[in-house]
Parts: structure tokens; C-alpha cells; sequence
């Protein structure tokens, strides 16, 4: 089994998918086996949604309007 | 009205349509990117696309194409004002870790769930404050993979970057970002009793 440290080394890659398999199924294996590094894990999964919910701010209006009399204005 | 003047003026309201579709989204990024320069950098962007909208192949890549542009863009307004990579100390961000740090610190001792109250201080306003800190070379991968919802290897083809470069700017991004946070909760009083 791999390391605490390297398994928290590897969480973040983990959760964006971009692990090869083999570092994947380790990675894995150590998270059911230790709950120390499932608090890691969980921090960082509530970490990941924190900042998707900071994400996605509408657009106000009057700067729709600005940018939409700019894209007006554009012509041959 | 001749043949080529027609062709312009489809091509025109081609383009117009691509950019009424994703200025919400683009507006989102370059808001999370640049803060209040967010308009005049989709100014910019509209500018310099439009210019090279010839250069286009195909219709359903303009979505990214756009996106690419907008991130130059937000490069330009914000590299005046983003702390240079050499101002900020990455040996020290990259022993931190906030859930530790937390874990020791434990600024809530009545609390069973330390973390999750640790984040939930922070409003969207806060957040962004946050990621302003950090230079814009890392603060962009953050946005766009965590904030954004773009995969790591779509952020590499809208950077023009290896794959690998992304994953370490992300790595490093994620490591300002949890260390900043802390900081920003204690310099604004998140972490006192009677703010909560």
C-alpha cells in the first residue's frame, strides 16, 4: 500500500481524473483503508464543489447591452 | 447590394450569433479571470475575434476558439496588476495544507464539523478575493477546471499548453489557493468567534 503522503500527493489528480489506472486503483485502495486520508479526501471533494458553487456569475444587464451594441457596431 | 458585400454580411451575422450564445459563459471567465476589467476584456476579445473570424475552419469549434481568445485577452488586462510569480513564495505554499492547518489550528472548538465551517465563512465575494490574489498565470487553470467545469486536457488546447503544464499550474494554483485562504480568513475576522 502506498503512503499517506503520497496518497494525499495524488488526491487531487485523482478527483480530476487524470490518473493513469494503475495510480488510480492504488489510490483507491489506500482510501478504503485509511480514514485519516478520507478526511483529506472529503476536504477535498467539498473544496472542489466550494469552488464550482464561486463559479457561474450572471452577467448584468447593462453590460449585456454594452457588449451587445459592440457586437452590433461590427460590420463589413 | 453585390455578392462579396452579401458574403460579409453573412459572415457578420455568423459571427454575431457565436457571440450572443457564449457571452454569458464568457462573461463568467473573464469575471473569475480579471475581476472588474471583465467587460473590457470581452470588449477586446469581441475586437480580435471578429478580426479573425476568417481563420475559423468550422462553426462548432467556435465556442473554444472564443475562449482561447477571451483567456489572451484577460492576460493582457491583468498583467499589469498580477503579482509576479517570483513575488510569491511556492516553497512555503507547497508544504501547506489547509485541511491540516485547520485540523491544528481548530479556530471553531465547538464544532464536529471543523471543515466544512472553516468553508463555509466565505461568500462568493470572499472566494473571489481570494483567487485575485494569486497570479493570473495559476489563478486560470482554477477557474476554468474547478469554477468553470472545463476538463484539464480542454484547458490545455484552449492555453496552447502541454497537458502536463496545466497539471502543474493547477497543482500549484490549488496550493496558493488553499494557503491565500487562510490568510484572507484571518486577515478579515472569518475566524473570529463573534463572526459567526
Amino acid at each position: 500500500m502506498i503512503s499517506c503522503a503520497e496518497a494525499v500527493r495524488q488526491l487531487w489528480d485523482y478527483l480530476d481524473a487524470v490518473l493513469d489506472e494503475v495510480d488510480r486503483t492504488t489510490v483507491e485502495e489506500h482510501l478504503r483503508r485509511c480514514r485519516r486520508c478520507c478526511g483529506e479526501l472529503e476536504f477535498a471533494v467539498e473544496l472542489r464543489r466550494f469552488l464550482a458553487r464561486a463559479g457561474g456569475e450572471v452577467i448584468p444587464t447593462d453590460i449585456l447591452r454594452r457588449l451587445n451594441d459592440t457586437l452590433e457596431e461590427l460590420g463589413p | 447590394m453585390g455578392p462579396v458585400h452579401v458574403a460579409r454580411t453573412d459572415r457578420t451575422e455568423s459571427f454575431r450569433t457565436l457571440v450572443r450564445g457564449q457571452l454569458p459563459r464568457l462573461y463568467s471567465i473573464a469575471r473569475s479571470l480579471v475581476g472588474d476589467d471583465a467587460e473590457d476584456a470581452l470588449q477586446d476579445c469581441m475586437l480580435k475575434a471578429f478580426q479573425r473570424f476568417d481563420q475559423l475552419s468550422e462553426v462548432a469549434a467556435g465556442p473554444a476558439w472564443l475562449k482561447s481568445i477571451l483567456i489572451h485577452c484577460c492576460y493582457d488586462h491583468g498583467r499589469a496588476k498580477a503579482r509576479r510569480p517570483s513575488q510569491v513564495d511556492f516553497d512555503e505554499a507547497e508544504r501547506f495544507s489547509l485541511y491540516r492547518k485547520i485540523a491544528y489550528e481548530d479556530p471553531f472548538p465547538y464544532s464536529d464539523s471543523l471543515h466544512l465551517d472553516f468553508l463555509q465563512e466565505f461568500g462568493r465575494e470572499d472566494v473571489r478575493a481570494v483567487l485575485m490574489r494569486l497570479p493570473l498565470l495559476y489563478r486560470t487553470p482554477l477557474v476554468l477546471v474547478y469554477m468553470e467545469g472545463f476538463l484539464v486536457k480542454e484547458v490545455a488546447n484552449m492555453l496552447a499548453v502541454p497537458l502536463g503544464t496545466v497539471l502543474a499550474r493547477l497543482h500549484r494554483g490549488r496550493k496558493l489557493f488553499e494557503k491565500q485562504m487562510w490568510e484572507y480568513a484571518e486577515e478579515s475576522g472569518l475566524l473570529r468567534k463573534d463572526a459567526r
